[in-house]
């Protein structure tokens, strides 16, 4: 079992570098996508970018959706609103951690194996964790 | 001669409020540079214009599907956070109208008690989605007194017209109000005190909206 991860950001830049430095910790196996920035590559969200991160994201066992405030909040929540129109959608939950830490979080238990709903609670989790 | 809320008056509507929303960018940028990050009147102008361009290139068979066609285009297009509330709100919107219609074959348009079931509908879409409430400084508190004076001009046995021209009375005095109001949801909440003293941009949009349908539904 291998669950994907999103991240949204309002930031591209944000988005790509945390994608990295998670995938650095959660090694090649987990599936962690990027989805910042409007679709014009600006600062902003985008529904469809959203939306294309969480299918290639998905292998079949749901997609953990990580955003950092705001309207990534918003368009993530509407996504998740026409997927549960759709047949045969993705599984995805959207956790509602702190970015970085969430979504470092999120990708080591993904990596270990853990289920979606085990990975999300783990990550919210994180806005406990203090670092000093 | 009553006239309903036909498509034709829906798709107008999202027309004239691309032109009013076009005509005030600048004092809706400039609201929301004072409290926000300066883009809500140019990410609304192009997320309505997408909604007008969306509208003309697949017509819509009935009003409903008319402002969930354009709620879809601002969800995709606008950008920031009024893409997913109004797109949402106009979705939700679409969906209660094509729910609440009970016309015949012809396309007399939705009666006034439908449009308040479908402006409620668009105002409860927005309110769980964001979660704001009344009293928050957002466009809750311009479209919670419309839909609240439509709702009640409906249900008094006003015509479409008077029915549009109460809300946009109310979304105004709403807005007003906002202006004494201390920030709790959006950017605008960053700024604390400093929030208070200007009109909330979200509450302004939602006023021009409502002039809009107003202004297509003058008799």
């Amino acid at each position: 079992m291998t669950v994907g991860l999103v991240l949204v950001s309002h930031s591209p830049a944000l988005a790509a570098a945390t994608a990295e430095l998670a995938g650095v910790l959660a090694g090649p196996e987990v599936s962690i996508k990027p989805a910042g920035g409007a679709d014009d590559g600006r600062f902003g969200t985008s529904i469809d970018l959203i939306r294309a991160a969480v299918d290639e994201a998905d292998s079949g066992d749901g997609v953990c959706v990580l955003m950092d405030m705001g309207s990534s909040v918003l368009t993530s929540k509407t996504l998740l609103a026409d997927l549960a129109d759709e047949d045969d959608a993705p599984r995805v939950k959207l956790a509602d951690a702190p970015f970085v830490e969430g979504v470092v979080t999120a990708a080591v238990l993904a990596a270990a194996g853990q289920d979606l709903d085990a990975i999300t609670a783990a990550a919210e989790e994180a806005w406990s964790a203090h670092k000093l | 001669m009553s006239m309903g809320f036909d498509t034709a008056t829906a798709v107008a509507w999202i027309g004239r409020a691309a032109k009013d929303i076009r005509a005030d960018e600048a004092r809706l940028t400039t609201l929301d540079a004072a409290i926000g990050d300066g883009d809500h009147g140019a990410n609304l102008a192009r997320g309505l214009d997408a909604a007008v361009a969306a509208l003309a290139d697949k017509p819509p068979a009935t009003p409903g599907a008319a402002l969930v066609t354009a709620g879809r285009a601002l969800i995709s297009k606008t950008g920031g956070a009024s893409g997913p509330l109004y797109g949402t709100g106009l979705r939700r919107a679409g969906k209660a109208l094509d729910e609440a219609v009970t016309t015949g074959v012809n396309d007399g348009g939705a009666d006034v008690a439908a449009l308040a079931s479908a402006l409620q509908a668009m105002l409860e879409g927005i309110q769980e989605l964001g979660g704001a409430a009344e009293g928050d400084k957002t466009m809750v508190d311009a479209l919670a007194p419309a839909v609240a004076s439509f709702t009640e001009a409906a249900s008094d046995g006003a015509e479409l017209p008077a029915a549009a021209r109460a809300a946009a009375e109310a979304a105004q005095a709403g807005l007003d109000a906002t202006v004494a109001m201390r920030a709790r949801k959006g950017r605008a909440s960053y700024l604390g005190e400093r929030s208070v003293g200007h009109e909330d941009p979200g509450a302004a949009s939602v006023t021009l909206l409502l002039r809009a349908l107003a202004e297509v539904t003058a008799s």
